[in-house]
Order: structure tokens, then C-alpha cells, then sequence
């Protein structure tokens, strides 16, 4: 009977489906697909890549025509849709490691009102778009939950704003299309200025003005990069630009080049690359946390796209030449970002500063990585771009917390944290105590979810951080000929901000739970633990199944150094 | 025509750039304006600037479309002057709030005394 009713389901999807075909009204096609996915049920599957978009859109628009007294409402469609966000893209990731289960990579293409790219824009699912996807949806499902407890009700439409920030970074990650990519850039900026407004304040509202200023100069770099790419090669899809770049004449190809090196400023703004980084920490260690842990996300929007233009243009041997461009600088101003951030880390005394500081080191780890342009260090780097992002979003969601138990004083006196008194103090106050002393729950909680989060960020065994890291520097010192210099400096650079972590980890920890004083114990509410305890077992579990996980990063890498597959399902026959 | 063009798609962005580095918080926002109007000619330019094309196909067969004016880059010009209007809209917002907040319209929040 069940499975009567799932077929009659499936059939009236189909039908839908095919009524939105026929018409064309925003159908979609998909090249590369071929075969059932999983019985019947799944027949929305030829629309899958559209569902990130358009499901949060619509929830947000719901919402907004919802008056702002009524909570639960708002609160039950926001899980729901951030939770269909998670099952979606955990859909996604299955479509695209199903078929092809012989390693050949699948690539699914969403064509936008059935117009063939490159004149349509169109969507494109690859490995590494799936995983962006579904890295995104985890953490603002985890952020969203977080926000019920208390941060979503200070100030207005926080709902709304952050099912539009999810739409715009999933739309993003799925586009296949340069300008479609600044639509999308532009909506989830939008969305992050009221959400870093949202529970407004002095320190939040001045944040805001800088950090909206640096954004949008940085939209117009993008611009004037995007209309300069436009102008040589006469198109907009990513995957015809790297064809058409590969025929330029050398006038041409000169003014491409300039385009892509701008373009690729305006993404490096946006991943916080060290000169162009120094709006980030102010503006992520003023957010509310709920906002600043899905913006751990925003910062990978800019250093996927840098990787996805320059693994296109690595096609048909870099005939370009832009790969050898772009790539040292990425290098260099990978390892000035870590360096820079790993000096953060220690100047930072809260933890949501040491978050944002954190942010950029893995944001440098990562630009560095693809700095090398080798298979094996960006499959390592991705393994720790998913690690690092959910642990530094737990970071975000845990500053709060923590910072509840001890009474902050407006002006921080700096004292030493290992100063003399400290060891006096401590045996006076244990003389005398019976054996046992009872921890409160909500204490113990949050130290250990402290020490897990730290240990990832920091890159200590045994967990992903240090597999991911491992990963990295081997993978930059396993060279077939010489190691160059600058990749003996990203490895003891990677080590110094490890160093810097513990060191900036420890003392906050100390701070936070150690030292006696004036503390009360913190409530910390379900709906407050239970997100963060998801993605630090999350990250948990990418340690234990990390064959399964390494296994589907290689072949991602391996598909993205190897771009003739995404363009020839793009371009297709016209090939 | 392409020098008349160049030099004011520069020079309008020269100001716009020199106006955003100003400490307060309205040159700020009259610097962002002039730079989205230098970029915004500068995609519109990047069509190609010619004299008298018609931007409306005549019918569909038998024309010869180089003969007509390009249409992508004024559509990407659209749409970034519509997003571009509604981020100096919301930027100016957040100058009055913070003007509110802070008491000065200085971009640092405070005055800082030279």
C-alpha cells in the first residue's frame, strides 16, 4: 500500500514535471543523466539542482509576508526548509556518486528555461559544487537551529535574511555562469549586511559600514574584470571562456588575462587574502554568532570560485597561460594570510575574534594549497576546507556560551594568564575540599565541545584537522623533482599557525574555564548544544570515515584537474 | 570616441576612488555612486561604442547581426545599476544609523583628533 501511494506521488510529480517541460516555464534538462535513481519517488530528481535555490526562496518570501509577532510559524518552516536543504544536497552528493560508480565522472547540467549554454545559463553539479552544497546546508541548518534558542527573535527578519543568504551561496556554488555569479554574489552580500546589522549596536553598525563599503568595491572589481573577459571572448559561460581564452590572438589574450587577474581580486577579497583581509576579522567578531557561523561559509565562496576558474583554465594544458600567472601569487599571498592570521590569533583575548583570526588561516591554508596547482594537495585541502569551515562555525556558535559564564567588564584589563597568583589562589581554595567537585552539565559541555573545536582548527591528532593538514604538507613535499623554496616556507608556515592556535586555544581555554572568579553557571539551552554538537561530530565522523570521505575528494580533485568533463556536459554537442 | 570615453570612465573613477579614502562617511557613499557610474559605463562600452546601430532586430533571417548593437553588455549594465541603486539605498541607511549611534559621521565611529 505504501508503495502504491509512493507511486501515485511519483506519477503526479511526473506529471508536473512534464506539464513544466512541455511549456518550458523554467524547465529544466539535464545532460549526463541517465538511468533511475531510486525508484519512483525520486522523480523530482531532473529539477534536483534547481531545489537549493528555489526551496529557500520561496520559504524566505513566505515568511516575509508573515507578521514579525509570529515566531513559531517562522520557526517551524525555517527547520523545515534548512532541513529539506540538508536532504537535498545529501540527494545531490548521491546522483553524482551513484552513477558513475566506475569512476567516471558525472556531471549534471541544469539548463535554465531549457536554453542551451552558452546563450542559457545553466547550473552545474559537479563533485565539488555537491560538497560546497552540502557543507553549506549542514552549517546553516546547524546555524539556523542555534538561532531559535534566542538570537533570531533581537531583531527583524532574521528568518527571512538567512534562508536568502542560503539561497544566494547555494546559487553560488551551483552556477555555471559568470554573471549569474555576480547576481548571486550580490544576494548573498545583501543578505549578509541585515544579518550582521541583525541585534544592531554601536560596534555591529560601524562593522557593518566598513564591511559593506569593502564590498562593494569589491563588486565593481568584479565588474570591470567580468566586462573585460566579456568583451575579448564575446560569452559568459565559464566553461566556453576557458574554450574561446584557448583561441585568442595575443592582443586579445593579454586583455583576457588582465580580466581574469581582477576578477580574481574581487573573489580574493572575498576569501580574505592577506592585504585585501583586514575588514574581515572586525566584521566576523562583531556578527551575531548565529550569522558569523554561516559567514565561515561566505569565505569559501570566494576561494571555490578561485579554484573553479583557474581549474578550467588549466584545460587543454593551460594554453593560456594563466594557471602560471595566478598561481604564485596565490602562494605567496597564501602563506602572508596564514602568517598574518596566525599574528591575529595570538593578539585575540575572545573568541569570537580567534574564530575570525582562525577563518583566515584556513582561508590562506587553502588559497596556498591551490597556490601549488597539484592533483594531490587540492584533494588534502578540500578534506580540510570541510573540516576547518564546520569547526570554525561551532567556534562562532560557542562564543556565546562560554562568554555567558563570566561577567565581562567593558574595558578588558590585559592581565597575564599565567601570572603568579594564580598557583597561591588555587591551592587555598582546594584545601579543604572534599574529593569530587560536581561539574555542572552545561560546563562540561561546553569545555569538551571547546577542546574538540580546537583540536580540529588547530590540526592536532586525532582528528580531521591534523589528517587534512598531514594531508597538505605531504602532498606539497612529495615533489617528483626538487621542493621548491616557497613550498618548504608554506610548511613551516602551516606549522607556525598550528603553534599559534595552541598557543591562543590554550590560553582562552584556561581563561574561560579554569581560572576562578566571578562566574555563574551558564544555561545552555537544547536547541543551543545540539547544533554544535553537530558539527563537531560531524567533523568527528569525516575522521573515522575518512576513507570513504579521502576517497571522494580524490576523485573530485581528479575531475577538477581534468576540466574536459565539465565542459564537454556544458557545451555538449555543440563540441 | 573611445578617447572621450576613456578619459571620462577614468577620471569619473579616479574621483570615486579618491572620494571613497575620505573620512566621512558621506564622500564615502558619493565616491561608491561615481564609481559604480565609471564601471557601469565601462561594461557598456565594453559592446563596442559605434555610432547609430539599431538595437532592435529588424526580422530574423536575412540581416547581418554585426550590423546591430550588442545587447549582453546593456543588460549586464541593467542589472548592475539596479543592484548597485539598492546597495547605496541600504548603505545609506547604515550612515544614518551609525551616524545615530556613534554621534559623528566619521568613518572610523570617532573623531580622531590629527
Amino acid at each position: 500500500m505504501i508503495g502504491d501511494l509512493v507511486a501515485l506521488l511519483g506519477a503526479g510529480v511526473g506529471g508536473l514535471g512534464g506539464l513544466g517541460g512541455v511549456g518550458g516555464l523554467g524547465g529544466g534538462t539535464v545532460a549526463g543523466l541517465g538511468g533511475p535513481v531510486g525508484g519512483q519517488l525520486i522523480n523530482l530528481s531532473p529539477h534536483l539542482p534547481i531545489l537549493p535555490i528555489v526551496v529557500p526562496l520561496v520559504a524566505a518570501a513566505i515568511m516575509l509576508l508573515l507578521d514579525e509577532r509570529v515566531r513559531n510559524a517562522k520557526a517551524i518552516i525555517g527547520s523545515l526548509t534548512t532541513l529539506a536543504l540538508v536532504i537535498v544536497s545529501l540527494m545531490l552528493v548521491r546522483t553524482i556518486t551513484g552513477q558513475g560508480a566506475d569512476g567516471v565522472a558525472q556531471v549534471l547540467v541544469y539548463r535554465l528555461g531549457d536554453w542551451a549554454a552558452p546563450f542559457g545559463i545553466v547550473l552545474v553539479v559537479d563533485r565539488l559544487a555537491a560538497l560546497m552544497v552540502l557543507v553549506t546546508s549542514v552549517l546553516g541548518f546547524a546555524a539556523f537551529l542555534y538561532s531559535l534558542a534566542r538570537w533570531a527573535i533581537v531583531g527583524p527578519r532574521f528568518h527571512s535574511l538567512f534562508l536568502l543568504l542560503l539561497m544566494g551561496l547555494n546559487g553560488a556554488f551551483l552556477t555555471g555562469d559568470l554573471f549569474n555569479l555576480y547576481v548571486f554574489f550580490e544576494v548573498l552580500l545583501a543578505a549578509s549586511y541585515g544579518l550582521l546589522l541583525h541585534a544592531s549596536g554601536r560596534a555591529r553598525v560601524r562593522a557593518g559600514l566598513q564591511y559593506i563599503a569593502i564590498n562593494l568595491a569589491s563588486s565593481m572589481v568584479f565588474l570591470i574584470g567580468v566586462g573585460l573577459m566579456y568583451s575579448v571572448t564575446g560569452t559568459l559561460n565559464m566553461a566556453d571562456l576557458a574554450a574561446k581564452a584557448a583561441t585568442l590572438g595575443a592582443g586579445d589574450l593579454a586583455l583576457y588575462k588582465a580580466g581574469f587577474a581582477i576578477l580574481v581580486v574581487a573573489f580574493l577579497t572575498k576569501a580574505g587574502m592577506w592585504p585585501l583581509s583586514f575588514w574581515l576579522p572586525t566584521a566576523y567578531s562583531a556578527a551575531s554568532p548565529p550569522a558569523a557561523a554561516i559567514f565561515a561559509v561566505m569565505t569559501k565562496v570566494g576561494v571555490y570560485v578561485t579554484l573553479r576558474m583557474l581549474m578550467l583554465a588549466s584545460g587543454s594544458g593551460d594554453a593560456t597561460g594563466i594557471v602560471e600567472l595566478i598561481s604564485p601569487w596565490l602562494l605567496v599571498g597564501g602563506i602572508a594570510t596564514i602568517v598574518y592570521g596566525s599574528v591575529g590569533v595570538l593578539s585575540s583575548r575572545e573568541l569570537p575574534r580567534l574564530a575570525a583570526y582562525s577563518t583566515l588561516i584556513s582561508s590562506g591554508t587553502l588559497l596556498a594549497a591551490f597556490g601549488t596547482a597539484d592533483e594531490r594537495v587540492i584533494g588534502a585541502s578540500l578534506y580540510y576546507l570541510v573540516a576547518s569551515t564546520l569547526a570554525v562555525g561551532a567556534a562562532f556558535l560557542l562564543a556565546e556560551p562560554i562568554a555567558r559564564r563570566k561577567e565581562v567588564e567593558a574595558v578588558q584589563v590585559v592581565e597575564p594568564v599565567f601570572g603568579d597568583d594564580f598557583e597561591t589562589n588555587l591551592r587555598s581554595e582546594f584545601e579543604g575540599y572534599e574529593v569530587g567537585v560536581v561539574i555542572p552539565a552545561s560546563t562540561a559541555l561546553l569545555g569538551g565541545a571547546f577542546v574538540v573545536c580546537a583540536l580540529v582548527l588547530i590540526g592536532l591528532p586525532p582528528l580531521a584537522g591534523f589528517v587534512a593538514k598531514l594531508g597538505i604538507m605531504s602532498g606539497v613535499l612529495a615533489h617528483e623533482t626538487a621542493v621548491s623554496a616557497l613550498s618548504w616556507v608554506l610548511v613551516s608556515v602551516m606549522v607556525f599557525s598550528s603553534l599559534a592556535m595552541l598557543l591562543a586555544f590554550v590560553r582562552k581555554g584556561i581563561e574561560a574555564f579554569w581560572l576562578t572568579g566571578e562566574e555563574t553557571t551558564a544555561e545552555v539551552g537544547s536547541l543551543e548544544a545540539i547544533p554544535i554538537g553537530l558539527l563537531l561530530a560531524i567533523c568527528m565522523a569525516i575522521t573515522l570515515a575518512a576513507g570513504p570521505s579521502m576517497r571522494y575528494i580524490d576523485l573530485t580533485s581528479a575531475e577538477l584537474t581534468a576540466p574536459t568533463v565539465y565542459s564537454e556536459a556544458v557545451l555538449g554537442e555543440q563540441q | 570616441m573611445e578617447l572621450v570615453m576613456a578619459i571620462g570612465i577614468g577620471v569619473v573613477a579616479a574621483s570615486g576612488v579618491w572620494l571613497m579614502l575620505r573620512p566621512r562617511t558621506f564622500q564615502v557613499i558619493i565616491g561608491l555612486s561615481m564609481l559604480t557610474y565609471a564601471v557601469n559605463m565601462f561594461l557598456l562600452s565594453m559592446g563596442r561604442l559605434r555610432i547609430g546601430d539599431a538595437p532592435v532586430l529588424e526580422s530574423t533571417t536575412g540581416i547581418d547581426p554585426a550590423a546591430f548593437s550588442d545587447p549582453v553588455p546593456q543588460s549586464l549594465v541593467l542589472t548592475s545599476i539596479v543592484i548597485s541603486f539598492s546597495m547605496t539605498a541600504l548603505f545609506l541607511v547604515v550612515l544614518l544609523a551609525a551616524r545615530g549611534l556613534t554621534g559623528t559621521d566619521h568613518v572610523d565611529g570617532e573623531e580622531v583628533n590629527a
